[in-house]
């Protein structure tokens, strides 16, 4: 069921969602947590709140949609309720927030918040500069955001990397697990060598590839070459050198990756690219904060600054981690 | 597998992320071709490697009679895995499997079969990279237990030694008495080592389930009056909403006892009722489950304590069904009890005089498994007697399956300007029962074998304890009488009722 509300304010969408739940008994599910999608307001709303639909069949929740309208028009408040089929296992608030309003997401989603129960904010395309002084960031216990979904995506991991704060996550770290988790398996197995040096290739623009170098480099403690593949999308290829032969995982089209290792046969293993409902569900299991990521983003931050010398080099800010 | 988790860098504790996949292996299923197979086995099997917990190089062999060619077999475990797997059809997912699929062919008593088997093995870990890590699934009668686990030894596939591990799955029933229990575990046992054994129940891979334990042990709320101080008795229901046609075979002079309650009702009951185990290790949990069915006896008298049943015919929610006598492959004169329901005795400082009614039933209102806490009334209630009267007992209550959640049931006023309290539920539900990305109770215990993690599954102990519980209660019930007949539909024969009621309780309509 799709209720439109035009101009309207968030006590009478309170009222509408109590109203609901009275008349119809329709949100008798337990709601463990509010989910706040800030996106501009277009035809990739749509998308976002599809994958939040999907990821709430496993995390019921309430999803609240800041859409920022047009700025330059007058102040105007428009919600569209969206409950039972249309709304997966949650039930959406979409809000167009216009003119002065469109600035103003915290307060307009404040009344809405579930009591007590933890809050993500969820920024699928552009996010804030530093998330975690964003308004709407600033709300919530977790904040992700998707570099890899914005126009200059390493220029956005650049802004994550220097604006960490505990609860931070980008789903360019996200898509990367069925990756880790292949090659941690791949070293659970003897002989267990010592990891001598890396090499990891991939899309020049794959935040992705990056934080997996960086990742390797933390946790390995060795060097880690990145290269920039000119083909496909991406992460491309693993390279891990040990003495008796590197174990190598690599995938050429996006969706089989080889996995070979000295003395034992090529394994070929599914590893199509994650779609975003089963990142956002990912990220919804765990709501404290990722060490391994903000240890794998402060490498990736140090390696990338040193690299590129003075050129893309940050000013380093004050409790960048 | 302990050498396995030597010090990987990449694994980190503070990592929840990253799952546990599986190191390199295959499975071979006995019984391919049964219906536990094609519904649960392989459409599982696919699941986990749709979620990519499976390792790279993992192979899946059928042994069976038919005579199929692998692409044959390939065949057969794609539609199961069409019709079945919860997981959405991804083509370069099932291509992985499907390079994996083999099939033998042969009888169990073939020791050809059995040499092509261990060659079969041995080219896989050539082919594949299985690394001589190999799981039987045994998902056929215990009567071709023994045949088949001499194939396996005669032909060397048991041989632990040979670098890899070997483990071998059973379901149930494990045995049909204390003696036969014991005979099975023996001969299982003479094969493989106690360790490498792994008894599925799958109820104890049900997301519910393991919920009990996070309840209980992780919130303040519920331990405190979680003894009999506070608990007035525990219900533990497993009903079934279908009859018996087509499983006269297995299921004729077993009865529901022995199917259900021996296993799955003493399991759920042993985690309902068990103390905190000092950790969440295999070893201390199943310590605490094994100790508190160690306290656990049947009460007597039997006649009054227990009950049993068989359905008739009649119009079940629209259908005309017939009778268990009436079920084809039924003896006429069948004494097999389709419903049982025995009452349970925890003898501890926790549970004393608390009784625990385990019941189980074919044919019965709807399918649901649920353990309902009952707690005792309030000593004082300062209202009218009035404005009581429709006041139950407060119940805490697990559903198992289907709608997984939990219930609270308590006590509100009903609006208006009169004080009258009546009794409402307050529900929590994950969303799970329809979420695609819970993991079915086959795929987290085929994980858990193939990971060597023994936590959810029964030990040879824990076996023959429920036996211990069960077989007073059997042989009470073959000396003397038959079952009483109920109405399919119904929540079974009027002496559960009257069972309870001698203590003043009723059984809760689930």
């Amino acid at each position: 069921m799709i209720i439109d509300m035009p101009s309207t304010n968030t006590s009478q969408v309170n009222a509408k969602l109590v109203e609901l739940r009275e008349a119809g008994g329709m949100t008798t599910l337990g709601r463990v947590l509010t989910l706040v999608i800030a996106t501009e307001d277009g035809q990739q709303t749509e998308e976002a709140i599809d994958a939040a639909n999907d990821a709430s069949r496993e995390h019921p929740c309430r999803v609240l949609v800041v859409a920022r309208g047009a700025k330059r028009a007058a102040a105007r408040f428009d919600a569209q309720v969206r409950i039972g089929g249309d709304a997966g296992a949650s039930e959406v608030v979409v809000l167009r927030l216009y003119g002065p309003l469109a600035d103003e997401g915290a307060s307009c989603v404040e009344p809405l918040l579930l009591p007590d129960a933890p809050i993500v904010a969820w920024w699928p395309f552009d996010a804030p500069a530093v998330p975690a002084t964003d308004p709407i960031g600033r709300l919530a216990d977790r904040r992700i955001t998707d570099s890899a979904n914005t126009k200059r995506p390493i220029k956005a991991l650049e802004q994550r990397a220097a604006s960490y704060t505990d609860g931070d996550t980008d789903l360019a770290w996200t898509r990367l697990t069925s990756w880790r988790a292949m090659l941690a398996s791949a070293l659970d197995l003897p002989p267990h060598e010592k990891v001598t040096e890396a090499t990891v290739t991939g899309a020049a623009d794959s935040p992705s590839t990056d934080l997996l170098a960086a990742w390797l480099a933390e946790s390995l403690r060795v060097p880690v070459r990145r290269v920039k593949a000119d083909k496909g999308g991406g992460i491309g290829s693993v390279s891990l050198q040990r003495r008796s032969g590197p174990v190598e995982l690599v995938r050429p089209d996006g969706k089989t990756g080889t996995l070979t290792q000295p003395g034992q046969p090529e394994r070929k293993v599914a590893l199509q690219r994650r779609k975003v409902n089963e990142c956002l569900a990912e990220e919804l299991r765990r709501l404290d904060a990722d060490e391994i990521y903000a240890d794998a983003l402060r490498r990736w931050r140090k390696l990338n600054t040193a690299k590129s010398g003075t050129k893309t080099a940050r000013k380093p800010k004050a409790g960048a981690s | 597998m302990a050498a396995a988790q030597r010090k990987n860098p990449l694994r980190d504790e503070r990592d929840k992320r990253l799952p546990r996949i599986a190191g390199p292996c295959s499975v071979v299923i006995f019984g391919v071709t049964g219906d536990l197979s094609r519904k649960k086995l392989m459409p599982a099997i696919y699941d986990l490697a749709n979620r990519g917990l499976l390792p790279p190089g993992f192979a899946l062999v059928g042994f069976a009679r038919r005579d199929w060619e692998d692409e044959d077999f390939g065949q057969v475990v794609y539609e199961a895995v069409k019709e079945h797997a919860r997981t959405p059809f991804r083509q370069e997912v099932w291509d992985r499997l499907a390079e994996g699929c083999r099939f033998v062919q042969g009888s169990f008593d073939d020791p050809e079969a059995f040499h092509t088997l261990a060659r079969t093995v041995k080219e896989l870990d050539e082919e594949r990279g299985t690394g001589g890590n190999h799981a039987f699934y045994l998902s056929i009668p215990p009567g071709a237990f023994p045949t088949v686990l001499q194939g396996l030894q005669t032909s060397g596939l048991t041989d632990q030694d040979s670098g890899g591990w070997r483990r071998v799955v059973i379901e149930k029933p494990f045995g049909h008495d204390l003696r036969s229990a014991k005979e099975l575990n023996r001969i299982v046992n003479e094969v493989f080592p106690e360790e490498s054994v792994f008894r599925i129940d799958h109820y104890l891979g049900k997301e519910t389930v393991q919920n009990i334990l996070a309840a209980r042990f992780a919130n303040q709320f519920f331990e405190p009056i979680w003894n009999a101080n506070y608990v007035d008795h525990v219900q533990i229901t497993m009903a079934e909403d279908i009859g018996l046609g087509g499983r006269a075979g297995y299921y004729d002079g077993i009865g529901a006892a022995r199917d259900v309650i021996q296993n799955h009702l003493l399991q759920l009951m042993a985690l309902t009722a068990m103390e905190e185990p000092l950790s969440f290790s295999p070893r201390a949990l199943r310590a605490e489950k094994a100790k508190v069915l160690n306290a656990a006896h049947a009460v007597t008298p039997f006649g009054e304590t227990t009950a049993r049943g068989q359905y008739l015919g009649g119009w079940q929610g629209g259908t005309k069904v017939p009778g268990l006598l009436q079920e084809g492959g039924f003896a006429k004169d069948s004494v097999t009890e389709t419903y049982a329901a025995i009452t349970v005795a925890v003898d501890n400082r926790r549970w004393a005089g608390v009784p625990f009614y385990l019941r189980t039933g074919k044919r019965l209102g709807r399918r649901v498994t649920e353990i309902a806490v009952v707690f005792k009334r309030a000593p004082h209630l300062p209202f009218d007697d009035t404005s009581t009267e429709e006041l139950g007992q407060n119940a805490l209550v697990f559903r198992v399956q289907p709608d997984e959640g939990v219930t609270m049931r308590f006590g509100s006023k009903v609006p208006g300007n009169a004080m009258e309290v009546r009794d409402v539920t307050m529900d929590f539900s994950y969303g799970h029962a329809f979420t695609e990305s819970s993991p079915e109770a086959y795929e987290r215990l085929i994980l858990d074998v193939l990971l060597g993690e023994p936590s959810l599954f029964p030990i040879n102990e824990e076996v023959e304890l429920s036996w211990e519980i069960l077989d007073p209660v059997l042989a009470n019930w073959a000396a003397n009488g038959k079952p009483e007949g109920y109405r399919a539909g119904s929540w079974g024969p009027e002496s559960a009722n009257e069972m309870l009621a001698r203590n003043g309780h009723e059984w809760r309509r689930p």
